[in-house]
């Protein structure tokens, strides 16, 4: 009964490991990706551009609930005008850059694992390398790159959004003044501290969740239910990686 | 017929020496040896689960083995750095036996894709080179269906024209006449001998039907219980006397090779008690 729990641990560092070792294999393989960056483009349009329409939906949800919550709290204090202001600094800093890359683990994290898992499980990977094609640069980095360059790009869309959101609560709903909205806003932000610390924070995010989604469908066990474990701990795994990172970003960059 | 000390041959392809794998605790080759001479059809037979497929693998280096050297054109497979490995692979056609076409392309870019990757084509030339082997595998028409739509045999056809499409030194076929119409089987074994005829293509080729390998292969390998158990021309091994290839070639269940995979015994599987000897 022992052996049980010390053998799962070890089982999850030689996972971490693995992982580590499977990202210094992909990051050998980008320059050789770059021959193929049709299907770089290709899959930015997918993990990015397919995505565009949950994060873009999400991202109006949270605003808006973020301007309603903050205006009733802040008005309490007799802070409304500052709505605009907090809302903005709660996106860019932390929820834009989290909620993003949850939403992206979901929608394109899970997919990337189920595509290279059935190619593994179909045998196409081994296919491939027969052909003498490296599955790690036309598979596995053009949607490493992808997710690198997507999940930024996706959070300024998110955050935007949000921020649209929070502007027709406050101020088409509840009866803020607009200018007060947009001047204590750009007044508060600072683009270095709030803006492009929150993009460092996306850019890892993608790195992480597609690090963990490509590996995840690399060493998927070549049968159904394997793909099904794979998908689900694509999810799992990279939730709590993008939240765990995100305290350690936020203990460094502030 | 000779198995315990292979002639050594200066113009052999494909050089296996002792080559021994066990997996998953079951040993699949034990000290084998064999020779793919330069320019003939090797055919590779034994029952299934002997480790024809396995070999294959170890041939093209998609999978170690625990000893033993095996040398492709004067290479030595297991040895060999990825990058070497590759341009060795540039120059390998292989035929899966589960076919193994990439699902989102479409036929056509399948049997395109060696070429896209490695060479920078006009795309004319793409396309009359894809034509042209996907005529010889009879489905020039096919061209734009999706490997889902395919039939089996279909499918098989396809994996063979993308096999042969950058007209390698060296072919591995693994079960080229599976699902085959005895129509579709005549041409393909003409392809197959042709490719060796006219552009002195080396081929290994692994099938299970004695008629249609008799009339391709110049040569045959009996592999059974991890060892070359027969080898000489199909002529040679149909006339043999050996209990192996009598067994194999009469299809009979009882003689040296098992028809059951190892299992305890049958009574005792099915919760009868055990028997008392
Ligand atoms: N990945 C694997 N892990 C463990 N054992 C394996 C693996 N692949 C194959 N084997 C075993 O190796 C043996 C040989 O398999 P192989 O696929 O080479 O047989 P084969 O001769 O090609 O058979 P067939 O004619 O049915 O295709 C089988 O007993 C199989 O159980
Ligand atoms: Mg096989």
């Amino acid at each position: 009964m022992s052996a049980r729990p010390t053998s799962r641990l070890g089982d999850a560092l030689a996972q971490v490991g693995a992982c580590g070792l499977f990202l210094l294999q992909v990051l050998g393989a980008v320059p050789k990706s770059l021959r193929h960056f049709r299907e770089t483009i290709r899959q930015i349009w997918f993990v990015g551009a397919m995505s565009l329409v949950i994060i873009m939906t999400c991202g109006l949800f949270v605003g808006a609930v973020l301007g309603l919550q903050l205006y009733d709290v802040l008005s309490r204090f007799g802070a409304s005008a500052m709505s605009g202001t907090v809302v903005a600094l709660a996106l860019y800093r932390e929820l834009g850059p989290v909620v993003t890359a949850l939403l992206f683990a979901g929608r394109a994290g899970t997919s990337i694992t189920a595509e290279i898992g059935l190619m593994r499980a179909t045998d196409q990977l081994a296919a491939m390398e027969m052909m003498a094609v490296d599955p790690l640069a036309y598979v596995a980095a053009p949607r490493f790159i992808a997710g690198v360059v997507a999940l930024p790009l996706l959070a300024c869309v998110f955050n935007a959004m949000a921020i649209l959101g929070a502007h027709a609560v406050c101020v088409s709903w509840l009866g803020l003044d607009g200018g007060t909205f947009w001047s204590n806003m750009t007044a508060s932000v600072d683009v270095w501290t709030d803006v492009v610390n929150g993009v460092w924070k996306s850019v890892a995010f993608g790195a992480v969740c597609t690090l963990i989604a490509t590996f995840n469908g690399y060493t998927t066990a070549p049968t159904s239910e394997g793909v099904a474990y794979a998908t689900t701990r694509t999810v799992v795994f990279s939730s709590i990686a993008t939240l765990a990172l995100d305290f350690v970003m936020t203990a460094f960059l502030t | 017929m000779s198995h315990a000390n292979p002639p050594e041959r200066a113009d052999a392809l494909v050089e296996v020496r002792g080559l021994s794998t066990v997996l998953n605790g079951k040993t699949i080759f034990d000290r084998l040896d064999l020779d793919i001479p330069r320019g003939r059809i090797v055919a590779i037979m034994g029952p299934s689960g002997t480790g024809k497929t396995t070999l294959l693998r170890h041939i093209t280096g998609q999978l170690r083995p625990d000893a033993g050297e095996i040398r492709v054109d004067g290479h030595d497979v297991p040895t060999l750095p990825r990058d070497a490995l590759f341009a060795l692979r540039e120059k390998i056609g292989y035929l899966f036996q589960n076919s193994a076409l990439l699902t989102d392309y479409s036929v056509f870019e399948n049997v395109a894709f060696p070429l896209r990757q490695h060479l920078r084509l006009p795309e004319e030339i793409v396309r009359n080179v894809v034509l042209t082997k996907l005529q010889a595998v009879g489905l020039r028409g096919a061209a734009g269906l999706m490997p889902h739509e395919l039939s089996g045999g279909m499918a098989r056809r396809v994996a063979l024209a993308r096999a042969i499409v950058r007209d390698p030194m060296l072919i591995l076929y693994d079960e080229p006449f599976v699902g085959l119409d005895p129509i579709a089987l005549n041409q393909i074994l003409k392809l197959i001998r042709t490719l060796n005829d006219t552009l002195g293509i080396t081929s290994i080729l692994v099938a299970h039907e004695f008629d249609a390998v008799a009339r391709a292969a110049d040569e045959v390998y009996l592999i059974a219980g991890g060892k070359v158990a027969a080898h000489g021309t199909p002529a040679e091994l149909a006339r043999g006397e050996s209990a192996w290839t009598k067994q194999f070639f009469g299809g009979e269940a009882d003689g040296p090779v098992p028809f059951q995979y190892p299992a305890r015994d049958y009574a005792a599987d099915l919760g009868f008690p055990e028997r008392t000897r």
